[in-house]
């Protein structure tokens, strides 16, 4: 075995040396009944080249979608990745370092951590930001969580153009409390009066934007009635390139912003591992969920960091905890900050400008198809087509022309004829022009 | 000590001191090239962004440089013998890291066409199966994140299952010794946590476990091996007891690195554990993170898990991501993150798998746990035992053979720092003073056992000799002296800010 | 005149007629090390004895403070949460937490006089 150093003369040497006469005689706690004589009858290890073999054909029964014309969106973006930022986050030293509890010999990854949590505050206009958390969805859950914690108040409004998962991801989290979650209908053809719905039990308002049609939403007004009734605004962002492009959810007034950081450095990885963003107000440090690192010096003066506030923290405070959380999503925080600063203020603006700009001409080409209807009025990079017909059975049809079309709505709600015929596609900087003509030209040919 | 040499730089050889990436603004730089967007109607609802954002601007090779500078500060278990208990440092082998930047696994939109991913599904369904195998479980969820996403997902089957039966009852007990995550979780899934003491010999108290137990319990959330690196050795009739009482048995399997191949968790009666697929399987840890959290379930918690999951349909695998009563997912507890669960951990942690085979997983555990009673014969005369062993994977210290020598568990894993070595776990467990928890794991070879043990000796008896000054100013050699977690605390600066606007406020 | 009571929790509280000022004990103060943060109870909140009512952090543990007798909060020492530091220094003085007006004098006498706590804490140091 390739990864294990022993050779059987140092194990007899150190059993030797411990006293016993051999392996079992370590195991003898294990109730006999239970301790397996043999290796249970499964494959035996087998060589890298084996392994490799083995998974590299079974990743080819997939369609990568690199090699397809992608449009998917949905809260997970197929961006280009710049070279540096792969090869940086699989430097041993932090692929293979621990959470960074001595800080004398974790500095990378604390001050990271903390380059980290100040890019998202900047994108977010907030003023703090944590060290990261799951996903978006669990963000979203936590950020609920959090702002029944700050008003003591029993009751979340989701928008019902939050992304579905987020919601029931929420719903999950929060069942077993006493806590009402009031998710609105989702229907992209209808806007909604949140404020309306906004009563003493509210805890927070929570609204996505650009929302999972893709429109794009002016937080102020909520803000401010949120505000009036003592509510929290939680603003979700699932696409963080927008941000290069739109106003912060922190200028138009939200209290909580939180989001998917996949967008930026992380590749789609079929859904996961992803990057769970999380900003807040300085007055909410306290009852902010996960890890967060701080600015200290050390005892000669020089400037360092370290994790800090852990007394929120479940290895501290046990069932007191703002959060059960332990892990969060380090190297997918390095990914994002690594692929920010390659980007910096100049870089990011135009990637936002080069995804806005192709998703307005996408946009305007599908709209002159017979039968097509762009719904939005506003988008960033993605947008909702209607569709004649069922959007599942269209992309379905579309994968034989090589274009993964969208995303069709009724993956997310099934169960509502209603959004039957809708579908979500989203366009970024990977997607060339022959990408789109593909696009165009198979969608009239299967509507034809 | 002699005082360390003054350089004009700042610089200490190959110990570059680095800026934050915000200080190496040069405005108008950028590190990537991109076209130029079409200039064209925008459609941003008038929600344009008008403010600058904020970011520096530099070119690729000073962002490279950067973080390479910074990668330079952190001890890896690349570099060295990690010995941290409970966290389990292992290798961490590269072919996982290749395989899982397959485009057939990482370059996957998650809401692809189900015939498009197969590849994907059925690497998630292959895993399952071994997952379920070396657990002796009938069942599993695979979307959680992580361990503690996992106690979560656990617990909330646990009480879905109860709910059905009509009560959710009230109580979880957790022992003394548990994970913080345990009682943190219990608390979100609603339960009030009492706790179980622990024996004379570190494990579960069973007398003191039956008097608690009761129709107002729910579960027990026991992790086994425990936190203080021993089996529970009345495990099976804790599990009997539990039953009897009508509860449940979540298993923290935390530690399965320690029986992996060797014992089937699901012989011993639990009814459902969550596995860190970034400790026993060695998904990399990457300063914190991503973990994965699959968790195994017995057939009575099976109907409740979360979505979505894989289930073989006509055509092929399919994922289920919508509860249908034709599928037997009517009864799910929901959702717990976006999409579908950690992916390229689950392509790590089965290449892990099938490097190893059922014969190397076997012989993963017994490495592991002869590695820690190779520590544990070695230093017991000089460190102060917390329980006899044998003990597991990892041996637990305490901090009474410190006892008048003014060196505190704190200060002696300072000076492990300057020794080459990273401290093992401190002051965890909460049962014993000054916890000392080492983990060596499976991969260290007897070399390196030997060289950390004569170190560990050495620290041992220069406590002893009375030389607390040097422990307490320790470390001496790291990147960084002691930091100043106090001042972090009481006056937390979480982010960076630019200057000029730290004048203006 | 006044007169000192003690909790098992090591809290004191210092009676002066039907006013107490109530802190941690100087025991206390040195068990949770460097003090960072302290949450503290709002003047006009009304606590029954044994109630949580603020919260001290150092930098590794977190204590809940307890209300030692039933009554109404009539001050907090606010000077505490920017100097924290100030429990550390005088635990027994300049480090109060609040002042809480007694409803129950008789809840005193669930409480350890200064004697009896010292006995307590001798057996845990």
């Amino acid at each position: 075995m390739r990864y294990l150093p022993h050779t059987p003369a140092d194990r007899q040497a150190m059993l030797a040396a411990i006293g016993v006469d051999g392996i079992d005689a370590l195991f003898v706690d294990v109730p006999g009944q239970a301790l397996l004589p043999a290796a249970l009858d499964l494959p035996h290890h087998a060589g890298e080249m084996a392994v490799e073999e083995s998974l590299t054909a079974m990743a080819g029964r997939s369609l990568p979608a690199g090699a397809a014309a992608c449009f998917l969106g949905a809260g997970a973006y197929r961006h280009h990745v710049p070279a540096a930022v792969d090869h940086l986050i699989q430097r041993s030293e932090f692929l293979t370092a621990y959470t960074p509890y001595q800080p004398e010999v974790s500095q990378g990854t604390l001050q990271y951590l903390f380059e980290f949590q100040t890019q998202v505050a900047l994108l977010t206009g907030m003023e703090v930001a944590n060290a990261s958390m799951y996903d978006g969805a669990s963000a979203c859950a936590e950020a609920v969580l959090m702002a029944h914690r700050v008003t003591k108040r029993n009751k979340a409004l989701l928008c019902g153009g939050l992304h579905p998962h987020y919601a029931d991801a929420t719903s999950t989290v929060t069942q077993f409390i006493e806590f009402d979650v009031d998710t609105r209908p989702a229907n992209p053809s209808v806007v909604e009066d949140l404020g309306a719905l906004i009563d003493a039990d509210t805890a927070c308002v929570v609204v996505q934007t650009p929302d999972l049609f893709g429109r794009l939403h002016d937080l102020r007004p909520l803000a401010a009635a949120a505000h009036a009734k003592g509510a929290l605004l939680v603003a979700v962002v699932t696409e963080f390139v927008s941000l290069g492009a739109v106003m912060s959810p922190g200028e138009m007034g939200a209290d909580i912003v939180v989001g998917e950081g996949q967008a930026i450095g992380n590749a789609l990885n079929f859904g996961g591992p992803y990057l769970g963003l999380f900003a807040t107000r300085q007055k909410f440090v306290r009852q902010m969920p996960g890890r967060v690192c701080g600015e200290t010096v050390d005892e000669d003066g020089r400037r360092g960091y370290v994790l800090t506030l852990s007394t929120r923290e479940q290895h501290i405070r046990r069932e007191k905890a703002t959060s059960n959380i332990c892990t969060n999503s380090g190297l997918c925080c390095l990914a994002f900050c690594i692929h920010l600063s390659l980007l910096g203020e100049v870089g990011l603006r135009q990637l936002a400008q080069l995804n806005h700009s192709g998703a307005v001409h996408l946009a305007e080409q599908l709209a002159a198809l017979d039968g097509v209807e762009v719904v939005n009025e506003s988008f960033f990079n993605e947008f909702t087509l209607r569709l004649p017909r069922p959007a599942e059975a269209v992309v379905g049809e579309l994968v034989g022309h090589g274009v993964l079309a969208g995303v069709p709505v009724s993956r997310l709600y099934p169960d509502d004829p209603e959004l039957a015929n809708l579908l979500l596609v989203a366009t970024t900087e990977t997607n060339s022009e022959g990408d789109v003509a593909a696009f165009i030209n198979a969608l009239r040919e299967v509507l034809s | 000590m002699s005082k360390p040499i003054e350089t004009s730089s700042g610089h200490r050889g190959l110990d570059l001191a680095e800026p934050l990436i915000f200080e190496l603004d040069g405005p108008g730089r950028c590190g990537v090239d991109l076209p130029e967007p079409d200039a064209v109607t925008n459609r941003l609802g008038g929600l344009e962004r008008q403010a600058a954002i904020g970011l520096p601007g530099l070119s690729e090779p000073q962002v490279v440089r950067h973080f390479v500078r910074l990668s330079r500060n952190n001890f890896a278990i690349d570099a060295g013998l990690y010995p941290l208990g409970s966290c389990t440092m292992k290798h961490n082998p590269r072919l996982n890291e290749k395989v899982a930047r397959l485009p057939g696994f990482a370059d996957l939109h998650p809401m692809q066409p189900m015939e498009t991913v197969q590849g994907a599904l059925e690497l998630i369904d292959t895993l399952a199966e071994w997952l379920c195998a070396l657990t002796g479980m009938s069942a599993i969820a695979m979307s959680p994140a992580a361990g503690a996403h996992g106690e979560l997902c656990g617990l909330m089957c646990i009480r879905a299952a109860l709910e059905a039966k009509g009560d959710a009852r009230q109580v979880v007990l957790v022992p003394t010794s548990a994970h913080g995550t345990n009682p943190a979780t219990a608390a979100i899934c609603g339960y009030r946590i009492e706790e179980i003491p622990a024996d004379d010999r570190g494990r579960v108290d069973l007398a003191a476990l039956k008097e608690k137990l009761g129709p107002h319990v729910a579960a027990i959330m026991l992790t086994n091996p425990n936190t203080c690196g021993l089996f529970e050795t009345q495990i099976v009739e804790i599990a009997e007891a539990v039953h009897a009482a009508g509860a449940y048995f979540y298993c923290d399997g935390a530690n399965f690195n320690a029986i992996v191949g060797k014992v089937r968790p699901g012989d011993l009666g639990i009814d459902c554990m969550h596995l860190n697929l970034h400790k026993t399987f060695s998904t990399p840890h990457g300063g914190g993170g991503p973990g994965s959290g699959p968790v195994v379930l017995a057939e009575a918690l099976a109907p409740y898990a979360p979505l979505p999951m894989v289930v073989r349909g006509a055509d092929g695998l399919e994922l289920v991501e919508h509860k249908s009563e034709a599928l037997g997912t009517a009864a799910s507890f929901g959702r717990l993150k976006g999409f579908h669960g950690q992916m390229g951990m689950f392509v790590r942690a089965l290449a892990f798998i099938l490097s190893h085979g059922a014969d190397g997983l076997r012989q993963v555990s017994e490495d592991a746990v002869l590695n820690a009673n190779y520590v544990l014969a070695r230093l017991q005369d000089l460190l102060t035992l917390s329980f006899p062993g044998p003990c597991m994977h990892e041996a637990l210290f305490d901090d009474r053979f410190l006892q008048g020598t003014g060196v505190s568990t704190l200060d002696f894993a300072k000076a492990m720092i300057d020794e080459g070595f990273h401290p093992m776990t401190m002051y965890f467990p909460l049962v014993v003073s000054g916890a000392m928890l080492i983990e060596p794991t499976e991969s260290e070879s007897k070399d390196s056992l030997d060289q950390f043990i004569a170190t560990m000796r050495h620290l041992a008896e220069r406590a002893r000799q009375g030389d607390a000054g040097y422990f307490a100013g320790a470390p001496h050699l790291a990147p960084y002296r002691r930091l100043n977690e106090t001042q972090a605390a009481r006056q937390p600066v979480l982010r960076w800010r630019p200057a000029v606007q730290e004048a203006a406020e | 005149m006044s007169e000192i009571y003690y909790t098992e929790d090591h809290e004191w509280i210092l009676v002066e007629g039907d006013i107490g000022t109530c802190g941690i004990s100087e025991f206390a103060q040195e068990q949770l090390g460097d003090i960072v943060y302290v949450e503290l109870p709002e003047p006009g909140k009304v606590v029954a004895q044994n109630d949580e009512l603020a919260v001290v952090e150092s930098v590794k543990a977190a204590s809940e403070i307890y209300a030692p007798v039933s009554g109404e909060i009539t001050e907090s020492n606010d000077e505490l949460v920017d100097e924290p530091g100030k429990i550390n220094e005088d635990a027994m003085g300049d480090g109060w937490f609040f002042k809480i007006r007694i409803s129950d004098a008789k809840e005193l006498e669930d409480l350890l006089d200064k004697a009896a706590y010292e006995a307590l804490i001798a057996g845990q140091r």
